[in-house]
């Protein structure tokens, strides 16, 4: 164990806080949201059922890749039959990539679930420390690559938004709950990709000079806008996918009937 | 108005130390630093502060107020509740001198690593020509008023001693953004300096720098993300290895 | 022989703002070994403070601007007291001084041509003063810190060592300086932290200590500002001179009391703040003095059209001079019209929107709101003068920095003349740069003319600093032990009250009286405890040093029976064309002080003849105006 405020020279202090407020709450909140969502994303992910009620896909399993996806669900099968597992499972590792190497995620998960550390200024309970230099948590410097991956996902999902205006027959002119439910479900995410700070750093941070690039600046500066409020579109959008599959599977499970507009 | 407040300060030095109590007049309007000169002016007056400006410009009364990094003189008594016992100690990051006053050489020393600006070497004095935005985003670090608080709140360092060696924390981390960002400077691989010698890769983006930051800069989203991100440009990312041109 | 650390350098520069690091950069690129000694931490000295910016005629935003004009309203500003080759001097050099600073890496804020940013001040007649927001004062500082730093990453790539040739001895108190002969021989300090003595033997010392607006109750000024330069100076045979002009700043907060003092910065005024007493009457009106009668408006409606067409209004009397100003508010204070902390209010929130507050005042917005509770676009300030700066200081050589005592050296604050009897703001920055580099490059060049012979310095010398030192830990003594912290806040009383911003002649007698007495309890101070960062201990030291400057301030402001810039007396109200050609001079005497007059050296004609006469009618003598070469009026 090194030593930490108790190291030699420093003041002879043991309490491992002096804090007097509840700075337990915000870490303790973290990982029971955190864990919650794990366990419904988990067990959604596995089920292999209820993901699909025409018109409406759940985020969970679009794109549906395998072949034994429900009919409908999805028109490009890049996988055979021998894909007997869920398939969502095909997928889900990219958003789970992208969150898990999120800038904001990685605050969040370090302080609640490793402590390290569990509030500001209150000891960690670690006695060795490397940080992010070393396997694995060295790949936390790919968020970029999961970034680009995330944005092919937005599109899709936007497009599952769109076709949502088609009923289940396929005819445009329809509009449902469900429609809003995935609208709002892709507005969100493109609102937590955009603010991301890898992109920002895409869109025009990595440069020296903005007075040589205009339009980048301008882009670099409306993503740095948005990224102020990073850590809000990563709650948001992260309640927005586990409702949006919940409401799929209430309707596709027929415990819920879809509201239609029109 | 005025009422007697019931102060717990960490009085001592380097070879032992303990909380003391006293109760002590505040009045209306006033900050924990007029608390502890009152203290000294007439119950301790051997005790020992680091102070100049009083308006959290010069950032040199840093301490722990209730266990979390503050300056004395920005932390006005108006928000405690006259019931409240006010606990103050030291910086705990770095060796205390004595009482409230640390030994913060380790700082001075971490800024001599980082290399300094380097200017243009075709410009004379005079000639520099910069665009406001392109200065703004280190002017932003440059409001740091070096009261290394975020030095001190870096569990980095703070919680692992061992540490220090390598890693220069979140104030020359900025700096070395600072400079990077600058856009005259001639020096060209900072973003792999702050990786490979000043162990930006210690920090977990936790972000408490930003949070006790008495300047509100942003240091974590401004700063160290963007150089993490500078340095997966030319370390992590082989697509961008291959298109990457010199700089400047 | 006392036991201490010993260290020779080739030149030591007292104190670490923007003066002493200038000097001390200078020092050092003519190839001196340089230590910088400094009472707090490297890069918190007082500069920090400074918001405006840096007054130096670069033309960027207004080409008309030059140092002949700079010059001018520098001269204006004192009251034609200024010692006009550092004004000349001043106004030539600020500009390389400012641009050196972006070779360090400074910011500045820019023109949409990409050249330094300069706005308008009060008495700077075009757009000056090169900033960044409002903390100017911090951006000198980091970049002059930053050099020093890159000398002594050089100086390591060199020598192994960071410190070789230029070493930072922060937290580290000098309390004398030693000679030999008439010569500095070096200086005798203390490590704040340990309490530890150390020596440095050195043939050249710079001053570059700052002011002494400690000696006042309320003040801008740190804690640092105890005059110790002052001090040392007249204790070492060297001449203060111009010590009864002290700036109060019109505009400090006075509640609550933890900030009483804090500075509320010009541009309140400048971008449409009014004051207003508890009457809700703005009074400024009726306080704008016969000269300036044909500048500032006389009536609301003209002073509130100013601010959208300048050209065809006259200024709202809020702009006056400072001094004008300051005033003001005390005669309303007196009057009995004050806001219920004592002072006046000072009224952004109805003047404009609170968004366009926010934008042009963050950092008001935020100083009231953290400190005072106080939303400024909400409710009015209260506001009233504080003790800002001393035009007085060191006499010096212009263009050595050089004091008349051999190898003793002074610039900034610590120095005299510059200002003559008020400074203009942003005069103080560029001074710092103007006359730190002057002043580092002056004791290198008599360094070098010493050659080999160095002065020593005598070992019974140094015992004595030592025992006048721990002077304060002695109990014994005849009188009743004193506390440190009582004698000063007396000190600070007697000051404010007797020797403050309006003076009276039997008043001022009372506050040498008061000195005199303090002076004698000075002696009985008893610290506890021991050595080891003991504020007692610190402050009994720095007390001798503010008692003595303290006595040099009254006894000039006694002796000049005129009022002028920095200095008022309600019983001489007058400006006096024959007092412009004198300086008061005070000197080290006994244990006090004593104060001569000395005449002014006359203006050099290049100079005079940037003036329109009828203008020097106003500051000079008859008889000097005949001496001039005729001219049309």
């Amino acid at each position: 164990m090194t030593a930490g405020t108790t190291a030699p020279g420093r003041a002879r202090i043991n309490a491992r806080t002096l804090r007097t407020d509840r700075w337990w709450v915000q870490p303790a909140v973290t990982v029971l949201v955190l864990v919650a969502f794990i366990i419904y994303a988990t067990v959604r992910a596995f089920a292999n059922g209820d993901y699909y009620a025409a018109p409406y896909i759940s985020p969970f399993y679009s794109p549906c890749l395998a072949a034994n996806c429900v009919p409908g669900s999805s028109e490009v099968h890049l996988l055979g039959s021998w894909w007997a597992l869920s398939p969502a499972l095909l997928i889900l590792v990219f958003p789970l990539g992208f969150r898990l190497t999120c800038y904001y995620y990685r605050k969040a998960y370090y302080r609640g679930f490793w402590a390290s550390p569990p509030a500001c200024a209150v000891a960690e309970p670690h006695g060795k420390y490397t940080g992010e230099r070393r396997f694995p948590l060295v790949l936390n410097n790919l968020h970029r690559y999961f970034f680009y991956i995330g944005l092919v996902f937005n599109v899709i999902l936007t497009y599952d938004a769109v076709i949502a205006f088609r009923d289940a027959d396929g005819n445009w002119g329809h509009m449902g709950m469900g429609t809003l439910v995935l609208l709002a479900n892709a507005a969100l995410l493109w609102l937590y990709s955009l603010s991301c700070h890898s992109c920002r750093h895409a869109m025009g941070g990595r440069l020296t000079h903005f007075s040589k690039h205009p339009v980048r600046y301008k882009a670099w500066t409306l993503v740095s806008r948005l990224n102020t409020r990073h850590m809000l579109f990563a709650w948001l959008s992260l309640f927005g996918v586990a409702l949006a599959d919940l409401y799929v599977a209430l309707v596709a499970s027929g415990a819920l009937l879809d509201v239609k507009f029109f | 108005m005025g009422y007697k407040a019931r102060f717990r300060v960490w009085r001592g030095d380097d070879a032992d130390g303990d909380l003391h109590d006293y109760t002590v007049e505040v009045n209306e309007g006033e900050v924990v630093l007029d608390v502890i000169h009152r203290l000294q002016a007439t119950q301790a007056p051997d005790l020992a502060v680091r102070w100049n400006c009083k308006a959290g410009k010069c950032g040199s009364c840093s301490a722990e107020i209730n266990g979390r990094p503050r300056l004395l003189c920005m932390t006005r008594m108006s928000t405690f509740t006259e019931a409240e016992i006010v606990t103050v100690t030291p910086m705990r990051t770095f060796p205390v001198i004595r009482d409230l006053v640390t030994d913060v050489s380790y700082n001075y020393q971490k800024a001599r690593e980082v290399p300094a600006f380097r200017p243009p070497e075709d410009l004379a004095p005079g000639e520099y020509r910069m665009q406001q935005i392109d200065v703004q985003r280190s002017q932003e670090f440059r409001k740091c008023i070096e009261c290394f608080l975020c030095q001190n709140t870096c569990h980095v360092v703070r919680d692992h001693e061992d540490n220090k060696t390598n890693f220069s924390g979140p104030r020359f981390l900025m700096r070395i953004a600072e400079l990077d960002m600058h856009p005259l400077d001639t020096h060209d691989n900072r973003a792999q300096e702050a990786k490979e010698d000043h162990g930006l890769g210690f920090c977990n983006i936790t972000k408490c720098c930003t949070e006790v930051c008495p300047e509100h800069i942003k240091i974590t989203d401004n700063a160290l993300i963007p150089l993490k991100e500078r340095v997966a440009d030319r370390s992590y990312d082989p697509l961008m290895r291959l298109f990457r041109k010199p700089k400047k | 022989m006392t036991e201490l650390e010993r260290h020779a350098y080739d030149v030591v520069v007292i104190g670490a703002g923007g003066a002493g690091l200038r000097a001390a950069i200078e020092a050092r690129q003519q190839g001196l070994r340089t230590a910088v000694v400094c009472k707090s931490l490297f890069g918190k000295a007082h500069t920090v403070m400074a918001e405006g910016g840096i007054a130096a005629a670069m033309g960027n935003v207004n080409s008309h601007d030059s140092w002949q004009v700079h010059f001018r309203d520098t001269m204006r500003g004192g009251k034609f007291l200024n010692n006009w080759r550092m004004a000349e001097l001043h106004a030539k050099e600020a500009p390389d001084r400012v641009w050196e600073l972006e070779t360090y890496g400074a910011l500045f804020d820019r023109t949409a041509d990409g050249r330094i940013s300069q706005r308008n001040f009060g008495g700077h007649e075009y757009p000056r003063l090169a900033h960044v927001g409002d903390r100017t004062g911090l951006e000198l500082i980091r970049s002059l810190q930053q050099k020093i730093v890159s000398l002594q990453q050089e100086d390591h790539a060199e020598t192994g060592d960071h410190e070789s040739r230029l070493k930072v001895f922060a937290e580290c108190t000098v309390t004398e300086l030693l000679r030999d002969g008439d010569k500095v021989s070096g200086a005798f300090a203390y490590w704040r932290e340990t309490g530890r003595f150390v020596l440095f033997e050195a043939p050249a010392v710079v001053l570059a200590t700052g002011g002494i607006g400690k000696s006042f109750k309320v003040t801008s000024n740190s804690w640092e500002y105890t005059g110790d330069g002052h001090a040392l100076a007249l204790r070492t045979g060297a001449s203060l001179i111009n010590m009864e002009f002290v700036q109060f700043h019109p505009t400090g907060m006075v509640w609550p009391p933890s900030v009483k003092g804090i500075l509320v910065t010009e541009s309140v005024r400048g971008d449409g703040g009014v004051l207003r007493n508890s009457e809700g009457r703005r009074f400024m009106f009726d306080y704008i003095p016969e000269v300036f009668k044909d500048k500032y408006a006389d009536n609301e409606a003209e002073a509130d059209r100013w601010y959208t067409d300048p050209d065809n209004n006259r200024r709202p009397p809020e702009l006056l001079p400072r001094d004008e100003v300051a005033r003001a508010i005390n005669s309303e204070v007196k009057a009995g019209r004050n806001s219920p902390h004592g002072g006046v209010f000072l009224d952004v929130s109805s003047r404009l929107p609170a968004e366009e507050i926010v934008r042009r005042l963050p950092s008001m917005h935020h100083q009231f709101k953290e400190l005072a509770d106080v939303d400024i676009t909400k409710e009015p300030m209260e506001v009233g003068p504080t003790c800002h700066y001393v035009m007085g200081g060191v006499e010096v050589e212009p263009d050595t920095a050089a004091s008349s005592v051999p190898g003793l050296f002074a610039c900034g604050e610590v120095a005299g003349g510059m200002h003559g009897s008020n400074r203009l703001g942003g005069n103080s920055l560029s001074d710092l740069l103007v006359f730190g580099r002057r002043a580092g490059a002056g004791a290198a060049e008599y360094v070098r003319s010493l050659g080999d012979k160095r002065p020593v310095i005598s070992e019974s010398d140094v015992d004595g600093a030592a025992a006048r030192a721990v002077d304060p830990f002695a109990e014994g003594g005849t009188g009743q032990q004193e506390n440190p912290y009582t004698v000063h806040t007396q000190l600070q009383q007697t000051m404010n009250d007797l020797v403050g911003i309006i003076r009276r002649g039997g008043e001022v007698e009372q506050a040498l009286t008061a000195l005199e007495e303090l002076k004698q309890r000075a002696r009985n101070v008893v610290v506890e405890g021991h050595r080891q960062f003991n504020p007692g201990w610190h402050l009994a030291i720095d007390l001798r040093n503010m008692l003595l400057v303290s006595e040099c301030v009254a006894k000039a402001a006694l002796l000049r029976t005129e009022s002028r810039g920095g200095h008022t007396r309600e019983d001489h109200p007058r400006m006096d064309p024959d007092w412009r050609r004198q300086l008061l001079v005070c000197r080290a005497e006994g244990d006090g002080v004593s104060v001569t007059a000395k005449d002014q050296i006359p203006l050099r004609e290049d100079l005079m003849a940037l003036f329109e006469y009828s203008e020097l009618q106003k500051y000079f003598t008859t008889g000097e105006l005949a001496e001039l070469p005729a001219k049309e009026s």
